[in-house]
């Protein structure tokens, strides 16, 4: 009789990454849902092109590296990168921005820091930073959510413009596309327009965030906080990067209401609320450390806000997570937790 | 000494060369890089210097007290920097307007100091004039290499602004490859001069790789064939 004790930990659960990855696909359906409604096919027109990339660049580089295909394939990581990455992409964009875009998240983002687990920053971000600074205009043009209604473009008109530019007779794409409404009040205040004349004279704007925007937030929100329900991701950095976005927003807002949005302008804007329940929580690049978690959450809030405000470009999502990316080595080192039994220093 | 003539000049194209295995002046490396003529112009000037200085450091060498010598390096390389300075001012001019303040800057170019103290200041003037040629003109290529890549992927031409350098008459070296390129700025921008070069070292690294197990089989080839043999 063998009496084989095994060493800690005792208590077993049976995630893998692949479970994992499934529940955060599972998570982002609903938004997935949402957004088709509001924008159209091209969302997920996108997510094929960006998954089909991001399978074909992972499997040539998992080749040249000399690492077992299977197990990283069939993971769902990539998967996750790429639709991370499609959500960031305007849905009518030329079919090489998502290409090109997931072929470097996989390649430069991933693969050339030593693949999953080894890669410093998070790789949809890399992808998407790289596509916004290369292709500032075709970044920046998206369809305006109450048009598409009105348009009511189907499948295949949708993927014959992402495919070949071509729209159907009668429209052009500067005229259906226009400015997000981040972009728009960043445009007219430098214009001195007020915050308050340009919500009265375009209509881009809802109760309290853009059309269609704040009702997309709320299903990302859903999606989020079932992941945290599900333990899959903890509650520190979404509560840290939405709660400082929202003090900071709201003190600036109370200064002058004229040249600053409203708190729930910001949160309900642009990727704030996707990239703290999904982009700024990814295992690999996030901080790990409980307190740690809480300060690498506030400063992606706080620097999303300066960047979206301050900075030349509308969204700073992208940008802050990169940036705490950077420096979240640095945080997890200086906010170890007292391990039990020894001093506090 | 044709031997010694010939691993100088290996050394400093390739398996010594100041910008992919010393990895030494990165910084006019990386920032003028933007396109092959700006690369070529700076990558002739860095070289010119490291001749000039090369030799002259290589003939003062005994006169030179050893605690001066680094100030005395500084003041021997300033001299030819400002000297080509003058001259790019006066027959290149515009291209003295691009390069700008890296012209000057070249005088802080650790890849010439480098030189200095750890060659020209231990060997004969001959040595030395070859050492900086063959440094300068490894330099001079990777510059060259890196500012065609970016300059091709870009904005899809080569060679564009030829006439700055090389007259007038030499604007049919401008090659255009895609017309109407939307042009990519990301190998425009610095982080595509970091990419860039981290590439080139990349490939670098694998064909000296290779050799090197191609060398090892060769070995591996002729040790097997004896045995056979005998």
């Amino acid at each position: 009789m063998s009496l084989n004790t095994p060493t800690s930990p005792h208590i077993h659960d049976d995630t893998s990454v692949t479970k994992v990855m499934l529940r955060v696909l599972l998570a982002l359906v609903p938004a997935i849902i949402a957004y088709s409604w509001y924008f159209g096919w091209g969302l997920l027109i996108n997510i094929a092109i960006a998954a089909t990339t991001a399978l074909a660049c992972e499997y040539t580089m998992l080749m040249l590296r000399q690492r077992p295909v299977a197990p990283f394939m069939t993971d769902g990581s990539i998967v996750v990168t790429a639709i991370l990455l499609a959500f960031c992409i305007p849905p009518l964009a030329p079919w090489w921005i998502a290409f090109l875009g997931t072929g470097f998240a996989v390649v430069v983002g991933k693969h050339l820091y030593g693949g999953l687990g080894y890669n410093p920053f998070n790789p949809a971000m890399v992808g998407y930073v790289m596509l916004l600074i290369s292709f500032p205009k075709e970044m920046t043009t998206w369809l305006p959510p109450n048009l598409v209604q009105d348009l009511n473009f189907g499948f295949l008109t949708s993927l014959n413009a992402v495919f070949t530019g071509n729209l159907p007779a009668g429209f052009s794409l500067d005229g259906i596309t226009a400015a997000t409404p981040l972009d728009l009040i960043k445009t007219q205040l430098n214009q001195d327009i007020t915050i308050t004349e340009t919500k009265n004279s375009y209509a881009l704007f809802g109760d309290f965030g853009g059309i269609g925007w704040e009702w997309i937030g709320n299903w990302v929100f859903l999606g989020g906080v079932w992941l945290i329900y599900k333990k899959v991701i903890n509650w520190h950095i979404p509560v840290a990067v939405l709660g400082s976005l929202f003090v900071i927003s709201l003190v600036f807002f109370l200064m002058d209401a004229d040249y600053y949005g409203s708190p729930m302008f910001h949160l309900f804007s642009g990727a704030a609320i996707l990239g703290a329940f999904f982009i700024a929580t990814d295992p690999v690049s996030a901080a790990t450390t409980p307190r740690g978690r809480i300060i690498y959450g506030i400063g992606i809030g706080l620097l999303t806000y300066i960047i979206r405000v301050w900075g030349g470009y509308p969204d700073g999502i992208g940008f802050a997570v990169l940036l705490m990316n950077l420096a979240a080595p640095t945080i997890d080192y200086y906010t170890q937790p007292r391990v039990y039994g020894h001093k506090r220093k | 000494m044709s031997t010694d003539i010939r691993k100088i000049s290996l050394d400093g194209l390739w398996h010594n060369n100041p910008g992919l295995v010393q990895l030494l002046g990165l910084c006019p490396l990386l920032a003028v890089s933007n396109t092959a003529i700006n690369a070529l112009g700076l990558g002739l000037a860095t070289t010119l210097v490291l001749i000039g200085s090369n030799a002259t450091v290589s003939a003062i060498r005994h006169i030179v007290r050893p605690e001066l010598r680094i100030p005395v390096f500084v003041l021997v390389i300033a001299s030819f920097v400002t000297i080509i300075e003058y001259l790019t001012k006066a027959f290149f001019y515009d291209l003295f307007t691009i390069l700008g303040i890296f012209l000057p800057l070249i005088t802080t170019n650790c890849a010439i100091i480098a030189r200095a103290e750890a060659f020209a200041s231990k060997n004969n003037v001959f040595h030395s004039l070859i050492d900086g040629l063959m440094m300068g003109l490894g330099f001079a290529a990777v510059l060259l290499l890196l500012g065609a890549l970016r300059e091709i992927i870009g904005q899809g031409t080569l060679f564009a602004d030829a006439h700055l350098m090389f007259g007038e008459n030499a604007r049919w070296l401008t090659i255009t490859f895609i017309e109407d390129y939307r042009g990519f700025l990301l190998a425009i921008l610095p982080p595509g001069a970091f990419l860039g070069l981290g590439f080139i070292i990349a490939g670098k690294n694998y064909i000296d790789k290779q050799q090197k197990r191609k060398a090892a089989q060769q070995i591996y080839a002729i040790e097997g064939s004896t045995q056979t043999s005998t």
